[in-house]
């Protein structure tokens, strides 16, 4: 009936396919984080593809570490529990191919910090993440000035490195991370570390609009989004947004709580 | 001949990216980038300010105590037979540590930012310490985050901060010492990095941390590399200091960087022997300590075959850490100074040797160094000289030793 089916994209094009999509659907995407290895590795795999199946549009996934500086408790706690479970790069590259051989077909990035994936080696993990089915990385402790040899390697395997921005930013630094990003530019809602927090920051607004004063590449925002409520509110403010914390406390309780949050998330956009 | 080349790049680091060859930089979430710009402008603003110079010395003579003297170490060089062992006594500056150095000149640079709220580690409790007691000086608020294992064995110190008027949160994650302990406080920053000010206490974390806490600690080379020629018409042979973070050596070790025939020696923890795996001897060895990044910085660390950071130990709470700031990775790389470990039972040795032989007892920390010394002045002639940097005073480790000795003592 039809010839073979066409390669589906993949890094950068996959991300930009991504927000056309949702654009489309006159929604923000929505990218919840995961960590591989919590509660344990079966149970991380079973909760991504539950957020799949309840129509996510792409996915972090976490890859833990001993010291993660950027994290609040709930996400420390979790990816302390990944690393007792014996979760490495490697594993989280295989559950990323593991993921895709299920079926997954939304963007995936790698999200962790520098140390593992320098003992990986930066060019290694790039090739190895493209060939697992890895569409980009996110670093929070790698600003543009020492990412260089990432962003190239990323560049050259047709990956987003994911690039920051803070309510601290001035319009230089706004400007200079403009120029570097790839895919989208992660907003870092408020000061401070991840963690689900009752009310969004009230200059959000005023932010975004610095940033989109000096670039057109899509915006997402994260730190402190944890109810559909909330996540309405990222139409029309911003191409997507980040649920981390929310989901991770969910997944405590198994897979089916992660699968309703995400549903109830993901509904809220269409509303 | 290579020597300018050494030369030329021990003396000009680090770098406008802050680093000194390969290590240093910046690892931060992208939030505190910006704080940290700040901070290179106000510290360099203050640096060339005549009077922010002059509030600087001032209250090193009126509040410190500077500067704190050398003391020769006679009958401990007599009995051990060989080079004259002089110490520089950080152990008499206020507060009983050389961390004081740094928190003071912290301190007055937060006061001139307008940042009315502290936030610091402790490892031993002396930065804390340091840290509480300048913020009480200055009238500035003080968070002092420590790990809760440090908090139990270092109680005296846990009670004067609380005196002084610092509030202590213990912390509970990861091995609950230094780097849990520096963890929290980076994440306190990053949240109220507008009012906060980081006083980091060690020469590591991001550029500009590991530069401002040398040049505040260089006050102790400047003064005893002056003081030794004045007592013995010379330089010094050895120069000889602890290395957790290395800020007590990096003081030491700054005004000597271009005396090629001072001998600068790093003694890092060696807890119960590099072959345990228990211990904080990023540089000796090769199989857990390498290249990496940890808390901002790309320096030697102790971590697995996956880039996790490893656990460590050591008797001194102040030297039982993962990493070792990047000037020290530099200064080894370039083989301008020469990295060493005294074990746990060493330090101890020499925790009792000098408290007998001169009447001086030692922090655990210092007693690292204090190790070294006393296996190298056997081995030189009676009129080489060895430095001492006696980095802090021992009375805070007494319940430590106790437990550590029993009835031995």
């Amino acid at each position: 009936m039809s010839g073979p089916q066409p390669e589906p994209p993949s890094g950068l094009a996959h991300l930009s396919a991504m927000f056309a999509q949702a654009e489309q659907a006159g929604r923000a995407a929505f990218l919840p984080y995961f960590p591989i290895g919590f509660p344990d590795y079966d149970a991380s795999l079973a909760a991504i593809s539950a957020m799949a199946e309840a129509g996510v549009d792409g996915f972090e996934i976490g890859m833990p570490f001993s010291d993660p500086l950027a994290d609040g408790p709930t996400i420390q706690a979790a990816t302390q529990v990944a690393l007792q479970n014996g979760v490495t790069v490697q594993k989280c590259l295989d559950a990323v191919r593991e993921l895709r051989a299920r079926g997954l077909t939304q963007p995936m990035l790698m999200m962790g910090y520098t140390n593992p994936v320098l003992a990986y080696g930066t060019e290694r993990f790039v090739q190895e993440a493209k060939a697992a089915g890895a569409d980009g990385l996110i670093i929070p402790d790698l600003p543009p000035e020492e990412s260089a040899e990432l962003t190239a390697a990323c560049a050259r395997a047709g990956l987003a490195m994911i690039c920051f921005l803070a309510p601290t930013s001035t319009t230089e630094r706004i400007r200079m991370v403009a120029q570097q990003a790839s895919g989208f530019i992660y907003v870092v809602s408020v000061t401070g570390i991840t963690g689900a927090r009752s009310d969004l920051p009230p200059d959000l607004q005023a932010l975004i609009d610095r940033i989109r004063a000096e670039t057109n590449t899509p915006l997402v925002l994260g730190f402190g989004i944890g109810t559909p409520e909330q996540a309405r509110r990222m139409n029309g403010l911003v191409d997507g947004f980040i649920v981390g914390s929310a989901l991770v406390r969910a997944g405590e309780s198994g897979v089916e709580a992660v699968r309703g949050l995400s549903q109830s998330i993901r509904q809220a956009l269409d509303a | 001949m290579s020597a300018p080349y050494i030369q030329t790049n021990v003396t000009s680091v680090p770098d406008k990216r802050g680093y000194f060859g390969d290590f240093g930089g910046r690892f931060v979430p992208e939030t505190l980038i910006p704080a940290l710009d700040e901070l290179i402008a106000a510290y360099h603003e203050a640096m060339a300010d005549p009077a922010f110079q002059a509030e600087l010395a001032g209250l090193q003579a009126s509040y410190v105590g500077r500067e704190t003297p050398i003391t020769h170490a006679r009958r401990l060089s007599e009995h051990l037979g060989g080079a004259q062992i002089y110490l520089k006594r950080e152990d008499l500056a206020h507060t009983g540590a050389h961390k004081i150095n740094n928190a003071l000149g912290q301190a007055l640079l937060a006061k001139r930012m307008g940042k009315k709220r502290i936030v610091a580690e402790t490892g031993a409790g002396q930065h804390g310490v340091a840290s509480a007691t300048t913020s009480a000086l200055l009238g500035l608020e003080c968070i002092v985050y420590m790990g809760s294992v440090d908090i139990a064995r270092q109680q005296p110190n846990v009670f004067r901060m609380k005196l002084l008027g610092a509030r202590v949160v213990p912390v509970e994650s990861g091995s609950k010492t230094l780097k849990d302990a520096i963890n929290e406080a980076i994440r306190d920053w990053v949240t109220n990095v507008q009012t906060t000010f980081y006083m980091l206490g060690s020469a590591l974390g991001p550029h500009p941390y590991p530069m401002i806490v040398r040049d505040f600690q260089s006050v102790i080379g400047t003064e005893a590399r002056r003081q030794i020629q004045e007592l013995t018409g010379r330089l010094p042979d050895v120069c000889i200091a602890c290395v957790g973070g290395g800020s007590n050596a990096i003081g030491l070790f700054h005004a000597f960087r271009d005396d090629e025939n001072v001998e600068l020696i790093g003694v890092e923890a060696g807890g119960y022997g590099v072959s345990s795996g228990a211990h904080a001897a990023r540089f000796a060895d090769p199989a857990r300590g390498r290249p990496g990044v940890l808390q901002g910085t790309r320096s030697y660390v102790l971590q697995d075959d996956d880039g996790q950071i490893l656990n460590t130990h050591s008797i001194s709470a102040g030297l039982d850490y993962a990493s070792v700031g990047p000037e020290h990775a530099f200064l080894r790389q370039n083989e301008r100074a020469y990295y060493t470990l005294a074990t746990d039972e060493e330090a101890l040795a020499a925790f009792q040797t000098l408290s007998q032989y001169e009447g001086i007892i030692p922090a655990l920390e210092s007693s690292h160094a204090m190790a070294e010394a006393i296996k190298r002045a056997p081995t030189l002639p009676r009129d080489a000289i060895i430095l001492v940097n006696l980095s802090g005073r021992g009375d805070k480790d007494l319940d430590t030793v106790i437990h550590a000795l029993g009835d031995e003592i």
